[in-house]
């Protein structure tokens, strides 16, 4: 279990020491990624400056299911990368490179794509969520701190299980990196918000089926002290680590069908 | 002419290459359609008119949004600004052939791919669900005219950023700062009807309303007679602006530029 922690952090620190070459550019990098991220948080306050509420959701309330959801998002982009490297790897056949190493290849991938102006957004989604917590009316208590300690976590499992899904469909299509951004930035986008205010046929697909329900919203209900306007029962605002350990081990064995199916492009 | 239109149909071919890439962009396009239709519609059970569009305009809204995103491809462009970088713009420099000419002829044969394979099916797929807005004759045509001027407008603001390589060696904290101020002040993330008055007002007084909110006001029928041909004016205005800063910028740009090695 040390090992591949030791691995990682040496390629990462490689990764690191070569993106702080160029000082400007790294610092203009994580300025672009920090003003970028402002843009959803404006598109919610225009949404808000139109209606008080959005369903049952205060402005605050959906804010802070935001800044859960951006921070999540930027520390599994931090972790794991964003996958769009890799379409490119498979297209030129240079995956092959990874299947005669000595280490898992989902290791590998994960592994050779982090990128620290990542590290914008995430400042981005604690600067919101900074302002919303300290303005939120929150009945704090060691359930609720619990909830959060444990909530960010699950979220980035299940936000990686979910993009480690979608990067697969890339071993058949090959040339379809486009499909990562459905799984990433809109996985996100629907994190956002709250899912009651989706149809129900969409919401069984997104936020159930694949659970992005479980990243913020079931968890945002109970911190919030909320009740559920879908009425669902209350222990399923805990089964946020349930679903990441169902989720993880469902990429896994997502990751290994797709693996043995890779047919290479030569290269 | 016959040269332009050669280079078109590579622009046209390039895209047309990777047929998954049409897919997949596709699902994705559909997939926010539907996120953001559902976000909007939300808004809706308060009310039955923001800034002038009722709840079918606002849903059309959505997915022409989504369906023209591609074509105006509002997303980062970089491939001059690479071509900048590694030095190959020296190349081009010496063609009998001017780069923004290029460059405009092979975006005006790329804007049509992304038109009819990016942009017709999700828009379909958004009307199999939702009552969307049906324009008039008029409406459509005068709509494809717009989204034409909207491709210049857009790849006049791109080439523009782009040359920013002369000065700088890499782009793309300019990129993503002009990224943002487009996709937001264009309307692609949010109708700029939905805007507080003030920032509205100034939206549209932007060049960035051009690209998204003009075509799409206008299949709408938000304008009529001498407002509609006014609309298209501004667009073409805007257009030639960017295409005249762009000119200078080249100019500029050529006269200091160092190549190292090659």
């Amino acid at each position: 279990m040390v090992e591949p922690v030791l691995l990682w952090r040496r390629l990462v620190g490689a990764q690191v020491r070569s993106q702080l070459q160029y000082r400007v550019s790294f610092a203009l990098d994580a300025t672009g990624a920090f003003l970028i991220s402002f843009i959803d948080f404006l598109a919610v306050l225009v949404i808000f400056h139109n209606v008080h509420r959005l369903g049952t959701w205060s402005v605050r309330e959906v804010a802070f299911l935001y800044a859960f959801s951006s921070i999540s998002f930027a520390t599994t982009d931090l972790l794991i990368g964003h996958f769009d490297q890799f379409p490119q790897k498979i297209r030129d056949g240079n995956f092959d490179i990874l299947l005669v190493r000595p280490r898992g290849t989902l290791f590998q991938v994960i592994g050779s794509d982090f990128q620290m102006r990542r590290l914008g957004k995430a400042l981005q989604g604690l600067l919101v969520l900074g302002f919303v917590i300290g303005s939120l009316d929150i009945p704090w208590d060691a359930g609720r701190v619990a909830m959060l300690v444990v909530m960010v976590p699950a979220a980035i499992v299940i936000f990686g299980s979910v993009w480690v899904v979608g990067g697969c469909l890339v071993f058949w299509t090959t040339d379809g990196g486009e499909f990562t951004n459905a799984f990433t930035y809109g996985g996100n986008f629907l994190a956002q918000y709250p899912v009651d205010i989706l149809s129900t046929w969409l919401r069984r697909f997104l936020a159930y089926i694949v659970p992005l329900a479980f990243v913020c919203y079931f968890p945002a209900l109970y911190i919030l002290d909320k009740p559920d306007p879908l009425g669902l029962p209350r222990f399923v605002d805990f089964l946020s680590p349930v679903v990441a350990l169902v989720a993880v081990a469902v990429a896994g064995s997502v990751w290994r069908f797709a693996v043995r199916h890779y047919r290479s492009a030569g290269g | 002419m016959r040269l332009d239109w050669e280079i078109a149909k590579r622009g046209w071919r390039r895209y047309a290459a990777y047929p998954w890439a049409t897919v997949a962009g596709i699902f994705t396009n559909t997939i926010f359609g539907f996120i953001q239709a559902y976000i909007l519609l939300a808004v809706y059970r308060h009310r039955t008119d923001v800034g002038g569009y009722d709840v079918r305009d606002t849903v059309t809204y959505v997915w022409l949004a989504q369906a023209i995103l591609m074509t105006v491809y509002v997303f980062g462009w970089q491939e001059l600004a690479l071509r900048i970088r590694d030095g190959s713009i020296a190349t081009d420099l010496v063609r009998p052939l001017d780069p923004q000419r290029y460059w405009l002829a092979y975006d005006l044969g790329r804007a049509p791919y992304h038109f009819v394979f990016r942009g017709f099916l999700p828009f379909v797929f958004g009307a199999l669900v939702f009552r969307l807005h049906t324009p008039s004759p008029l409406d459509a045509v005068a709509f494809l005219v717009s989204l034409a001027v909207a491709v210049v407008v857009s790849l006049g603001f791109r080439f523009l950023y782009n040359l920013s390589a002369f000065w700088l060696v890499d782009i793309r904290g300019v990129m993503m700062v002009s990224l943002s101020l487009s996709l937001f002040l264009s309307g692609m993330v949010m109708p700029l009807s939905f805007f507080p008055g003030w920032l509205g007002e100034i939206a549209h007084a932007l060049p960035f309303a051009s690209i998204v909110q003009a075509p799409i006001d206008i299949w709408l029928g938000k304008h009529h007679g001498a407002a509609l041909a006014g609309v298209i004016a501004l667009q073409a205005f805007w257009a030639l602006v960017f295409l005249g800063l762009g000119r200078l910028a080249l100019r500029a740009g050529s006269r200091k530029l160092v190549i190292q090695g090659g």
